[in-house]
């Protein structure tokens, strides 16, 4: 039979129900190949005594004939970002390094109701800022994914890169992921796996340690569309703390895989081929649009002409919230401390000690385009053009009911090819995920083929606000038809 | 007028007010942790009050009705969209690193106070309303070494009220202070308590030669806690500017703190001048849009508010304007005052309060609301006097005895035999005994000395220890003498 850690979590569901295998299996199962996997540093804080108790209750309702829980059981990784309550929870810098939350985050803390064992805490970019995980505090993570030599030389993607590697590697069958500006599509696409980005609205924020509040968005990812959608289904929805959060009334985004999107129309933006688009990339994307075509969608051209305004957009306005939403590690509460003579002084020490190079530099971004002087010209005019985006694709869901387009505009690329990167070319990595984060709307990152050297390459289906149901129809379909082999990508040895 | 004359000319002043109001509300303004005075240390701090990560503020509606409120007390424009704005500074006691505030769009508009002051009465312009959370404490005198931090202000709701550049003298300005302390007193948005910090005003300061349209550098003077010291430190500053000016010396636009015991206004750190704010619109929380019909319900059952009630006691109770602002200068006081004038003549109510009551209440430290004479019993106090039943010699008596036991006049009467005797037949005895012991000085009276009457109306008064109505004893008193012979 397949390997534990090769299941999908909708069918480990039905081996749990019919007791065919129980959670602690499962669990000791991922804690073994989290062991054997450890090197490549997915997790910053593993909790296998507390996973394994917490299958073992899990085990126990279900033997008392207790009504499982819709995650009975299943065992899932954290992104670091989300604030655990009595776990360490550091968003991958030194400055957080130290800081045990006395509370959970909503999105962790219903995943928890839901069933779900947590097996630890996994890697990030510093704050989520980065696209490589190369800006943790506890070093890169390696994409379980190697390069033509067969070396674990690659990067899995970021912010959520931690998450990605662990789910493609099985060493946890889900996680949460954050996107503020394609933080779970870029990894997923880099790691072989699918993570959707909702609404904006569509989960809460609170207990998870902000980066850009108009942009941060939790997210599930996981080895298909169905473990999305059931991962969804249990972190969405309303919340009194947090003022942004949507009350709308949470789907069961199973039932919208139907498997049928006949007449469906999906739009191809053609501002997401600029010349010299990748032509690996440009042939997946290319093979995507065939799938829809044969499943009996329509394609239908569209233009987004705003598109090219994203990424600078995305930059001002999230560097902006950085830098204010980062002021709090100021070393007079729960942070680390460096003293200094004066309390400015202390400040200084603490936070040049405290945060990463990357983090420094979106900070002094985000505190330059909000000073007096230049407030108007980058600020309020980001905000102008971020308006336009969002128009574009308001205008464009009246046509189409969703839109197809490249996830990444590379395959994964290796640690010596992203150091040797200027930070703006880093930036460039996010050109096809800033739009629909800055509009807010959904959009979901899934494998759908290979490089000419056997890397994955991602696409993403975006749709209109809170209509994440035809997202999964129509991600749930190309699966099907990309036939990607998504079962886990162990690692050797 | 108030002028400052200068060496070379005269000159006048312009004053602006910002005030902090403290809004009554049970939990923060973007937390759910209490917001009660005086609580030991860092006990009413909730993770968002300390910016822990991924905390995100919940505005609490009873702010912004407490606002609203205010701002109708305000005469003022209630802006049915606002939103919040980050302020950015870093300071110990400011746990996020910004304060949540209202810059670019406040939730209420413009408006004005009626303000009456010896030269007559004015409007003074309220700019705007807005809504913004309380920073922390910082402590720096507890050790040489340290500072500590309290956080339990930290969040509390606050209402930033800004008056245009309208006052031109302490007076005024003292009586914008006073005046608004009653609005929102009258409303229950905030307590008014300046000692205890839960109205602070900061004042901003420029003079100009008198008939000068020009507005000079003008010079902020932060934190002065009583009307009085407003009064004070603007005077002082308005000085001091006087005579830089009259030097020939320029100053530049800067923040003073005023030093009340040594009578100065003094420079804070350039430092804390040199910020940069850095506004944004905080995108944790939604823009705050309120219907019309939440306003009108907020207007229908606001309560009668000072400037009205002051002017139904003239109108309507005969009050002088003077009294009619002593009276409605808070909630409690006019409260008293309504109760008291059941059935009573304002007028005379209105004397008792201002007059005995006062003098006792300030004496003793004793707030109205806590009075040993309630307002009833005063009230049974004047009708005693009204009826006849006592003098107002023996009322202030009762009055006195009153204040010690809380006792109703009516009993302390009756328990003391304080009643007047109004039994004729008693009095004309009495005085028939008087002038027969006197009858030299009755002669007196017959050849035309008219002003030795008084002297046996104060022998009848002492003959019967003050009980005889002494309108009575002298109607007696004439007729006897009429008929002497």
């Amino acid at each position: 039979m397949t390997e534990l850690t090769d299941l999908y979590i909708s069918e480990a569901l039905e081996l749990l129900e019919k007791k065919e295998i129980s959670s602690e299996e499962l669990t000791k199962a991922h804690l073994k190949e989290m062991e054997k996997a450890r090197f490549l540093n997915a997790y910053i804080t593993e909790t296998p005594e507390l996973a394994l108790e917490q299958a073992r209750l899990s085990d126990q309702r279900r033997s008392a004939g207790i009504q499982p829980k819709p995650l009975e059981g299943i065992p899932i990784a954290n992104k670091d970002l989300y604030c655990t309550k009595g776990i360490r929870t550091t968003a991958a810098s030194k400055i957080l390094s130290n800081f045990i939350p006395p509370y959970e985050s909503t999105v962790t803390q219903k995943l928890k109701d839901a069933g779900t064992i947590m097996l630890g805490k996994v890697n990030t970019d510093q704050f989520a800022m980065g696209g490589s995980t190369m800006t943790s505090y506890f070093g890169v993570t390696k994409n379980p994914w190697t390069d033509e030599n067969g070396e674990y030389n690659l990067v899995p993607g970021g912010s959520s890169g931690g998450s990605a590697a662990a789910v493609s590697a099985g060493l946890c069958m889900g996680a949460t992921g954050s996107d503020t500006g394609g933080s779970i599509r870029q990894p997923a696409s880099f790691c072989g796996i699918t993570g959707i980005k909702p609404t904006y609205g569509r989960c809460s924020r609170y207990g998870i340690v902000a980066f850009a509040s108009s942009l941060d968005q939790a997210g599930p990812m996981a080895r298909s569309v169905k473990d999305c959608a059931l991962l969804l289904r249990e972190i969405a929805g309303f919340d009194l703390h947090d003022s942004t959060v949507s009350d709308l009334p949470v789907p069961d985004y199973t039932k919208a895989l139907t498997g049928d999107i006949r007449g469906k129309k999906i739009g191809i933006p053609k501002e997401y081929r600029p010349e010299g688009l990748n032509s690996e990339v440009a042939r997946i994307w290319d093979q995507g649009i065939q799938f829809l075509k044969d499943a009996g969608a329509e394609v239908i051209d569209v233009s987004l002409p705003h598109t090219k305004y994203a990424l600078p957009v995305y930059y001002i306005i999230a560097c902006a919230e950085a830098s204010s939403n980062l002021s709090r590690y100021d070393g007079v509460r729960y942070t680390t401390r460096v003293d200094g003579k004066t309390l400015d002084e202390m400040y200084e020490n603490t936070r040049t000690d405290g945060f990463g190079a990357e983090v420094v530099r979106r900070i002094l971004l985000g505190t330059f385009v909000l000073s007096a002087g230049f407030y108007d010209a980058y600020y309020i005019r980001a905000q102008r053009v971020r308006r336009l985006i969002y128009e574009d694709f308001q205008k464009v869901f009246k046509t189409v009911d969703a839109l197809l387009v490249p996830a990444a505009p590379t395959p994964a690329l290796s640690y010596e090819a992203m150091k040797n990167m200027s930070p703006v070319d880093t930036y460039l990595g996010d050109v096809f995920t800033t739009p629909s984060s800055l509009a807010g709307v959904p959009a979901l990152s899934l494998p759908i083929g290979l490089s000419n050297n056997g890397l994955p390459i991602g696409l993403q289906v975006i749709g209109n606000h809170f209509d994440e149901n035809t997202v999964f129809q129509i991600a749930d379909v190309l699966e099907k038809q990309a036939g990607f082999e998504k079962r886990t990508h162990r690692v050797k040895g | 007028m108030y002028t400052i004359k200068g060496k070379t000319t005269e000159w006048e002043l312009v004053i602006g007010l910002e005030v902090h109001c403290q809004i009554i509300s049970k939990s923060k303004v973007f937390s759910g942790a209490s917001t009660a005075f005086g609580a030991e240390q860092n006990t009413h701090v909730s993770f968002i009050d300390a910016a822990f990560p991924g905390m995100l503020p919940v505005v609490n509606e009873k702010c912004i009705e407490q606002c609203v409120k205010t701002g109708m007390g305000l005469n003022a424009v209630i802006n049915k969209y606002s939103r919040f704005d980050r302020k950015n500074y870093f300071y110990a006691d400011l746990p996020q690193g910004y304060q949540i505030s209202q810059l670019y769009h406040p939730i209420v508009g413009e408006g004005f106070i009626e303000v009456t002051t010896s030269e007559g009465t004015r409007k003074i312009g309220v700019e705007r309303l807005h809504l913004e959370q309380d920073a922390g404490k910082s402590i720096h005198d507890m050790s040489p070494t340290k500072s500590f931090i309290d956080l339990n202000r930290c969040g509390v709701g606050l209402m930033e009220i800004v008056s245009k550049p309208d006052m031109h003298s302490p007076e005024e300005a003292g009586e914008y202070l006073r005046q608004l302390r009653a609005i929102v007193r009258a409303l229950g948005t905030c307590d008014g308590n300046m000692d205890e910090g839960s109205m602070r005003c900061d004042a901003n300061i420029s003079v100009r030669p008198v008939g000068s349209t020009e507005l000079r550098q003008r010079v902020e003077v932060k934190n002065v806690n009583s009307v009085r010291f407003v009064m004070e430190a603007i005077e002082i500053e308005a000085n001091r500017q006087v005579e830089l000016y009259e030097a020939g010396q320029t100053f530049s636009q800067e923040t003073r703190l005023f030093d009340s015991v040594n009578k100065e206004t003094r420079p804070m750190r350039s430092k804390e001048n040199a910020n940069d704010y850095r506004y944004f619109p905080d995108p944790d929380l939604l823009p705050v849009i309120l219907t019309d019909e939440y306003i009108e319900n907020i207007r229908r059952n606001l309560p009668e508010l000072p400037e009205a009630k002051k002017k139904r006691y003239v109108s309507e109770l005969g009050l002088t304007p003077y009294d009619a602002g002593v009276l409605t200068a808070d909630t409690e006081t006019s409260a008293y005052f309504e109760t008291a004038i059941k059935g009573q003549d304002p007028k005379k109510v209105a004397n008792w309060i201002m007059g005995d009551l006062f003098a006792f209440l300030n004496k003793t430290n004793i707030h109205i609301s806590e009075s040993p004479i309630k307002a009833n019993q005063l009230g049974a106090l004047v009708e005693l006097i009204t009826n006849g039943t006592i003098s107002g010699k023996i009322a202030k008596e009762v009055f006195e005895i009153m204040t010690q036991t809380g006792k109703d006049p009516a009993v302390i009467v009756d328990e003391k035999g304080l009643k007047q005797v109004s039994d004729t037949g008693a009095i004309d005895a009495l005085i028939r005994d008087i002038l027969a012991a006197n009858a030299d000085k009755v002669a007196e009276i017959k050849a035309g000395k008219d002003k030795l009457k008084g002297w046996f109306v104060g022998q009848i008064m002492k003959a019967s220890q003050g009980k005889v109505n002494p309108a009575l004893a002298n109607q007696l008193l004439e007729k006897q003498l009429d008929s002497w012979s």
